[in-house]
């Protein structure tokens, strides 16, 4: 067994288990704030994406201005699509709202399509090229950037949402609505933060998604393993989408090395089920706290 | 009562849920200004909903005002939002208490500062710890795991940092012990009185309500049958006897549900 190329495929492993952990905090955000789970969440990712084509390439703007225009974009479409889609369907069942979700994911491709084609396309390159070496492995700049990033962000986030009072509003939010409202909260005003919040930060990890493996209207698939990522992690639980986020990661990365890429989804789908056996609400989803 | 005008005022309100089932048939009651007012009835009677219409939190459980004005400190609430209410001073304090399980003792106050300005609202959370310094020893704790009446303090609590003009009481003794019940009831009387908060207190525990309220309105299938300054109601023989369980006509035979003018009587209140 070759020690270098097992430690090289577990590096590259991290590095895209640290953009599931980021997409999956999106995810995990809007369950936990607005009960809904947000099956578009590929698709705004691949949405943020092109916005980002759009302006670095389409308009030739610079970079710095082209990401955060993208991201701002995106969270701009995220409050729409919550105020004219999300909010009249509140008060309905689970279900119902949940299909929407995956509609709207449908209409965000077909966009796409209309306005740059269904074409794969390669971003404009704005990360360094040289190889990192950790040690002796080699990691892809790109795949190493993106986790340092991804990393950052989460970090970030993780310190805002314990510390800042719109963290305590978020959680009274998800915890009880009425209670949030009697508490002068104002609750829709949380639900669009929310959904602008989690569309920007899809943007962001699209934008690096689009950047290590290139963007295509099929890119919303990525959701996909993104929901494998939360439900193993617990649908409500941020620590473990990032955990979970970098346990698929590590575990695609060599079922795609050591077995070929077609068993990269078999093995993250082979996670979900042993974990949804052994523990239905996810590694770390809670359940309601039982007063003992 | 006195001749300034109410902080808070029902006129003739109906209300329906789902566009089919109507609870509150024409409802009016008043609170003055600094006033504590107990609303009594039986269950389903629908002295939660005139609450929820009060703070507007009807709308989250379908329901709807069909006529009939609330109006609060001289404007109607259907003006305003239901946070933008809580931001007005009038401060709901839900049945069964809805503290936030999984928020600490402390972000649950801190909550609650979101209807105030946050550095007047940062001031009262050492008031909070005085009137409870229960919840001063649990304050770094989850909120889901105190007893009942610790949660019912925090959710007080809460609205003691929102310093509202009025609070609206729901079934503050629900599932406590008779000595937790009397805390709480002192609590609401010092803070009526210390405060100058006025209060529309629901209560299934009608002594206990008469014991700190200044006037008491009766509710029965969605209207006010019978109101007055409490001590008037105390000695009304059908509050006795239904609320008080004081018992109308001594003991035995006469209580028996053989009594069938007596059984509708009692079938129609307490229904």
């Amino acid at each position: 067994m070759d020690w270098l190329f097992f430690s090289e495929i577990g590096l590259a492993g991290v590095g895209s288990g640290g953009l599931y952990a980021l997409t999956g905090l999106a995810l995990v955000l809007i369950y936990k704030a607005t009960r809904v789970v947000n099956m578009a969440i590929g698709e705004i990712l691949m949405f943020g994406a092109y916005v980002f084509m759009g302006f670095s390439a389409g308009l030739a703007l610079p970079m710095w201005a082209a990401i955060p225009l993208a991201i701002l974009v995106t969270g701009l479409m995220g409050g729409v699509i919550e105020r004219l889609i999300i909010r009249p369907m509140l008060g309905e069942s689970a279900i119902s709202i949940f299909m929407v979700t995956i509609g709207l994911g449908s209409v965000l491709v077909g966009l796409v399509e209309i306005i740059w084609g269904a074409n794969p396309q390669r971003l404009v390159e704005f990360m360094p090229s040289d190889p990192i070496f950790i040690g002796e492995a080699y990691l892809s700049s790109k795949v190493g950037y993106a986790f340092a990033i991804a990393a950052v962000v989460l970090g970030l986030f993780l310190i805002v949402f314990r510390t800042w009072r719109g963290g305590v509003a978020l959680r009274a939010t998800a915890g009880d609505q009425a209670a949030a409202y009697s508490m002068g909260i104002n609750v829709p005003g949380v639900f669009s933060s929310v959904w602008v919040i989690t569309a920007m930060i899809s943007a962001g990890a699209g934008i690096l998604v689009g950047s290590i493996g290139g963007i295509s209207p099929n890119m919303g698939v990525y959701g996909l393993s993104v929901l494998v990522v939360v439900i193993v992690g617990g649908l409500d639980s941020l620590l473990g989408a990032l955990i979970a986020g970098v346990l698929v990661g590590i575990i695609e990365t060599y079922a795609g090395a050591y077995l070929g890429g077609e068993y990269k989804m078999l093995a993250t789908f082979c996670l979900l089920v042993l974990v949804l056996v052994v523990r239905p609400y996810g590694l770390f989803g809670t359940h309601e706290i039982e007063r003992l | 009562m006195t001749s300034e005008s109410p902080i808070l005022d029902i006129r003739n309100i109906e209300v329906v849920y789902n566009n089919t089932v109507q609870v509150l048939r024409g409802l009016s009651l008043s609170v003055p200004k600094g006033a504590v007012v107990a609303l009594l009835g039986s269950n389903g009677a629908g002295k939660s909903t005139t609450l929820k219409a009060i703070s507007r939190l009807l709308e989250l459980e379908k329901g709807e005002v069909k006529s009939g004005e609330i109006m609060f400190d001289g404007k109607a609430v259907r003006e305003d939002s239901p946070h933008g209410l809580v931001r007005r001073g009038l401060f709901h304090v839900m049945e069964g208490r809805r503290v936030f399980e999984d928020l600490s003792v402390e972000e649950n106050l801190t909550a609650a500062t979101y209807a105030d300005d946050l550095n007047k609202a940062k001031k009262r959370f050492e008031l909070v710890y005085e009137y409870f310094p229960r919840l001063y020893e649990r304050r770094d704790g989850l909120a889901g795991y105190l007893s009942g009446g610790e949660q019912q303090m925090l959710a007080i609590g809460r609205a003691l940092i929102a310093n509202p003009k009025i609070i609206l009481l729901d079934e503050p003794s629900l599932g406590l012990s008779p000595l937790f019940t009397e805390e709480i009831f002192s609590i609401i009387a010092r803070i009526n009185n210390e405060q100058g908060t006025s209060m529309l207190l629901v209560e299934q525990n009608a002594a206990m309500a008469f014991a700190v309220a200044d006037y008491g309105y009766i509710m029965e299938t969605g209207k006010i049958v019978l109101d007055g300054p409490t001590d008037v109601l105390t000695s009304d023989s059908d509050v006795q006897e239904f609320y008080l369980g004081m018992g109308g006509h001594g003991e035995g035979e006469s209580k028996s549900f053989r009594d069938v003018k007596h059984y509708k009587r009692r079938k129609r209140w307490l229904s």
